[in-house]
């Protein structure tokens, strides 16, 4: 094996990767002195125009791995590319730019490192995996998400099904729970199962995604008439503690709130381990993990220092109201409905927000109409601004937690002082 | 059912939303029992999902749309059951929304690509469309559903054709609808489906209330929601209407 020498074999693909990758970074130079932004993406679009292929080119001779799922893509990958890193160098998009020019950029960023560690949208796994052959596919979970752009969870499911099963030479760590990643995740050569633990979002899986009948997924051990049921998890996790596949128990004791975050914990070092990197090395790096391209930040709106929290989607929003319901600090929720949140606000009634009733809520963002009136038949107290900077003085005092969905969240960051 | 206001709870069905109520459809339920509690009467909401079964004696029953596999399945459950249909030839109020509208027709294409039966419950019968209809929809509406223009979310491909029975629920004046004749929804008796996908009656308190005046006999005083006023304005502007 040749070590610390990243890239094809085949001396011309070599030249054409090198050469789309010196004048995409040009154009990242261009982009950065220019001051239009951080370059990255520009880099990858550069460099794609000029090699289809570049992608594979980069990637070829590393160490992949691929993460997708609807909710915690980025964060996650975070963990996992912490977590690889004591088995050496890793390139790794961790802004969350998920498509193929993003990947390029990332790549592109480190043509030292033996390992990648690329967050991926669901809808481009299958040219990712295509070209970058990866070692090792982590999914997460699946549920809707901005349902008139990407289409129905079970059309996603499919086409991660079928990526899992071009890609042989790819272990699968995969969520036993979520009936959707199961189905997905079922026709590995390998797959390793892991078990996230509670608080899930299970509203999207109640009918089967092989054959559509009702599934119970109240219980922990699910299964359909069809076939399809819950695997023996190799790994799992129990409240804070995340039980290895050697049985051993872990207190995660993460930096992170939320459950959710022990199960994107737990995922990772199962994703690490088949790498090499043991729990016990991967957990201290997974611990750092303390905010994720401004998510779970503290950031200074409209004089008032705010809790930013990032929700795409009813799986997401669910799990930001169980952390700010706890908090008790007074709640903004900022919603936008661009083309990058889904242009359709239906699922904000799938959404359990009774749950705020007798808190005083502010919303704000481009949608706020459609989430007062969403507040309102829910009897919770709402006043409305869309303009953040001007809700946030209709809070009560104090430091606010402020749960927004994508667009509205990179608009916040951008307004917020860090 | 006219004249005498009723006394006793008005009992709200809300069916299979495990399998059809992929788009918020149950938040209808939540504007329907409010609306009812801002005004003195009590109101029971009933959830029944699949394998359990469906009540006879509910006032209104709300179906929602779907996934298309969830379709066939709930359409199976529902005819096995019969009480769905039994109910509404006995006067019951009902809403079917996008999927649940096409299986409470004659006949709709499932994902299988094959003709399959309907509950028959609306004289109306779906096929797919060339492009699936994605956007904002604004209808006027019979003016038994109301004056006020009824604004939603359409997310359907199905093209679904009037039969003699039903009379369409509205025309179109933004969006797609049906995909026939520019018009929208059907009604036939107290049946009522639209293409207005999710938690419609979020939008349209006066379409909510016709809904209720039809249970409980009675016409109900309108509700001042501020929020719900400055929603409707917004989305009508948005689509250049007023």
């Amino acid at each position: 094996m040749v070590v610390g020498l990243v890239g094809s074999r085949d001396p011309g693909k070599r030249r054409r990767t090198l050469a789309a990758t010196k004048l995409g970074k040009g154009a990242a130079w261009l982009s950065r002195t220019a001051g239009l932004g951080e370059g990255g993406i520009i880099g990858g679009r550069v460099a794609m125009a000029l090699d289809r292929d570049v992608l594979s080119g980069l990637a070829a001779g590393r160490t992949v791995v691929l993460v997708t799922g609807t909710n915690g893509k980025t964060t996650t990958t975070s963990m996992v590319a912490r977590a690889l890193s004591a088995a050496g160098p890793v390139a790794s998009n961790s802004t969350g730019a998920n498509m193929p020019d993003g990947h390029v950029a990332a790549l592109m960023a480190r043509p030292d490192a033996r390992y990648a560690v690329l967050e991926v949208d669901e809808m481009h796994l299958d040219v990712a995996a295509e070209q970058t052959r990866p070692a090792a596919i982590l999914l997460l979970n699946l549920s809707r998400d901005q349902i008139d752009r990407v289409g129905e969870v079970r059309t996603v499911a499919a086409r991660l099904r079928q990526v899992v099963v071009d890609n042989p030479q790819a272990v699968v760590v995969a969520n036993a729970d979520d009936p959707m990643v199961v189905f997905a995740a079922e026709p590995a050569r390998r797959a390793v199962w892991v078990s996230v633990g509670g608080g899930r979002w299970t509203g999207d899986a109640a009918s089967c995604p092989k054959c559509g009948e009702r599934i119970d997924v109240s219980v922990e051990r699910w299964a359909c008439s069809c076939g399809l049921r819950r695997p023996e998890p190799a790994w799992s996790v129990h409240g804070q503690t995340v039980v290895t596949d050697g049985g051993r128990e872990l207190e995660l004791q993460l930096n992170l709130p939320g459950q959710v975050n022990y199960g994107n914990a737990a995922l990772a070092m199962a994703t690490v381990a088949q790498l090499g990197v043991v729990p016990e090395a991967a957990l201290p790096r997974i611990r750092e993990v303390s905010e994720v391209a401004g998510r779970y930040g503290d950031l200074v709106i409209g004089g008032r220092k705010v809790r930013l929290l990032l929700a795409k989607n009813p799986a997401g929003w669910h799990e930001m109201l169980q952390l700010v319901r706890t908090s008790g600090r007074p709640v903004m929720l900022v919603v936008n409905a661009r083309e990058a949140d889904g242009f359709d606000l239906s699922w904000l009634w799938d959404v359990p927000f009774e749950q705020l009733a007798g808190a005083q809520v502010v919303v704000a963002g481009e949608r706020a109409a459609d989430m007062a009136v969403r507040l309102r038949y829910a009897r919770v107290d709402v006043t409305m601004n869309p303009d953040p900077v001007e809700a946030v003085r209709l809070a009560p005092p104090g430091d606010l937690d402020v749960i927004a969905n994508y667009t509205a969240f990179r608009m916040l960051r951008v307004k917020g002082e860090a | 059912m006219s004249g005498t206001p009723r006394t006793s709870a008005v009992r709200i069905a809300l069916v299979l939303p495990d399998m059809l109520g992929t788009y918020g459809d149950r938040g209808n339920v939540a504007v329907l029992a409010e609306r009812l509690r801002l005004r003195g009467i009590d109101s029971e909401v009933v959830e029944i999902n699949a394998g359990e079964f469906v009540p006879a004696d509910c006032d209104l029953y709300m179906i929602g749309g779907g996934e298309d596999v969830a379709q066939l399945v709930a359409v199976r459950h529902l005819r096995q059951q019969g009480t769905l249909v039994a109910a509404a030839e006995r006067g019951a109020v009902v809403l079917a929304i996008c999927a649940g509208m096409q299986i409470l027709g004659t006949s709709f294409v499932g994902s299988d690509g094959v003709v399959h039966g309907g509950l028959g419950l609306l004289d109306v019968s779906t096929r797919p469309m060339p492009k699936r209809a994605i956007g904002e929809l604004v209808v006027r509406p019979d003016p038994a559903f109301g004056s006020e223009l009824l604004t939603g979310f359409e997310n359907h491909g199905g093209c679904t054709y009037l039969g003699q029975d039903a009379r369409p629920l509205g025309a179109v004046l933004s969006g797609v609808g049906n995909g026939v004749n520019a018009v929208e929804g059907a009604v036939q008796g107290r049946v009522i489906g639209t293409y207005l996908h999710g938690p419609c009656l979020a939008r349209n308190p006066q379409f909510a209330d016709r809904l209720l005046s039809m249970v409980t006999g009675t016409e109900l005083a309108p509700l001042s929601i501020p929020e719900v006023d400055a929603l409707r304005a917004e989305r009508l502007r948005a689509v250049g209407i007023r």
